[in-house]
């Protein structure tokens, strides 16, 4: 069998845990303990399955302490995506009201295509920092057939975080929150009926997401019912992986504040060093924001290009542009703030990054912009 | 509207029609109206986020003959 082949020689600094945190050492060593213990099928009776279903029910327990709601409010799904779906969808399918979600212009991807997929929209603009305006989302969640509200706490792209929670909806137009950016980095808001969250944007293993259901909550599943141990989701539970995504949790949550605090104070260097770049547009909220991510969008330069000419650098970057063919369209998230959306990079912080590494990137935007640029005659 | 000066930016992916709206805003005089003719879906944001970030005015979308997208920016310094 052939192995992975190194692509670059160099190491590179991994800043993009926006997309991916590296899996947290709590999670590898439970992880391990797990599959020996974890693998037969929790519905059964025998000794394998009991071993099995106690390690699910632990891992429901962690995560339900880990972020302070009920046990059996708790599911693991086979990713975000699948919990924002089936989260806000459900929502949409038990409401007596209508089908309309209203929903900020920047909700991630996964929640506009549930919309398209099985409910209509009514979207709410978003000021320069991403923000939604709040009389507005009030205004459009009193409308007639507005069956659910769907509101991020934070942006993925930006990492403007939300006033969720402090909205004054109407008592029966329930609240469905996108955590994914945030689960375990920021406590969860206040006022949501159901909240979806992505095990791997936190330490854990790709392939869990974690569905909130408030008790109460009138929610039924979407989508095609399973005879699994949990009926709100579908398919062979991912047993080992549930409890690894669940000490990663549980490590991050205790870890947050100091970790919190220093990729905030990170983030901040970052952003003043890139602002004083020429024709460089720092984007989204300064201070009420994800505390690992930062987006700026720099003139006259491809989005591919940047993050390629990071990447020979050393450093992996995300991008919300799309300058490589003529027919994609930019970031909806960018767009909708009125940012630049050429030319864009997102740094988001790993829990380990050293001060050295962030100085290194710092030290790297002037000559990335500079060589860009010196084509352009600009 | 009859602008100063028109750009043809048809076919050009982004970032390019901002560059080029970059290069020529010297050709027209301060107050005169530059418009840039782009059919890249970015061009709808950026050129707004470049007079934006370059204090130039953005007057606004119509189109060319061709259905093609045309925005206009007034050059003010």
């Amino acid at each position: 069998m052939h192995g992975v082949t190194n692509a670059a020689a160099a190491p590179t600094t991994y800043l993009d845990a926006a997309s991916s945190e590296p899996l947290h050492p709590a999670a590898r060593e439970a992880l391990l303990a797990a599959l020996d213990r974890g693998w037969a099928d929790p519905r059964r009776l025998h000794s394998p399955a009991r071993s099995a279903r106690l390690i699910l029910d632990n891992a429901r327990e962690a995560v339900a302490e880990a972020l302070g709601v009920r046990r059996d409010e708790v599911s693991f799904t086979s990713s975000g995506t699948d919990a924002v779906h089936r989260g806000l969808l459900g929502l949409v399918a038990s409401s007596r009201r209508g089908r309309v979600v209203v929903h900020s212009r920047v909700e991630h991807s996964a929640v506009l295509r549930a919309v398209e997929w099985g409910a209509e929209a009514d979207v709410v603009e978003v000021d320069g920092s991403g923000r939604v305006y709040d009389g507005d989302l009030v205004e459009h969640a009193i409308g007639p057939d507005v069956a659910a509200v769907a509101l991020q706490t934070a942006n993925h792209e930006v990492g403007t975080i939300q006033d969720v929670g402090r909205f004054e909806l109407p008592n029966d137009v329930p609240l469905f929150t996108d955590a994914c950016a945030s689960m375990g980095r920021l406590p969860l808001p206040e006022g949501w009926a159901v909240a979806a969250g992505s095990a791997h944007k936190w330490g854990g293993p790709a392939g869990v997401g974690v569905l909130l259901v408030r008790k109460g909550a009138r929610w039924r599943n979407p989508f095609p019912a399973d005879d699994r141990v949990d009926d709100r989701v579908a398919g062979y539970e991912n047993v080992p992986a549930a409890l690894a995504a669940a000490a990663a949790l549980q490590a991050v949550v205790a870890e947050r504040d100091a970790v919190n605090a220093r990729q905030h104070a990170l983030v901040d260097r970052v952003r003043a060093a890139v602002a004083r770049v020429p024709d460089v547009d720092v984007v989204g909220d300064p201070v009420d924001r994800l505390p690992h991510l930062l987006t700026f969008s720099v003139l006259y330069v491809d989005g591919e290009a940047v993050v390629d000419a990071f990447n020979r650098r050393g450093f992996a970057v995300a991008s919300g542009s799309a300058c490589t063919s003529s027919t994609l369209e930019p970031s909806h998230v960018l767009a909708a703030m009125g940012a630049l959306t050429h030319g864009n990079v997102r740094l988001a912080l790993t829990r380990d990054v050293t001060e050295e590494q962030v100085e290194a990137f710092v030290a790297a935007v002037p000559e990335v912009v500079a060589e860009l640029r010196s084509g352009t005659g600009l | 509207m009859t602008p100063a000066l028109e750009l043809d930016c048809r076919g050009l992916p982004c970032p390019r029609p901002v560059i080029e709206l970059a290069r020529h805003l010297g050709d027209v005089a301060v107050g005169e109206t530059l418009a840039v003719v782009a059919d890249d879906p970015a061009a709808r944001h950026d050129v707004p986020a470049w007079c934006r970030m370059r204090s130039q005015r953005y007057d606004g979308e119509d189109a060319a003959a061709d259905g093609v997208p045309r925005y206009l920016v007034t050059r003010l310094s």
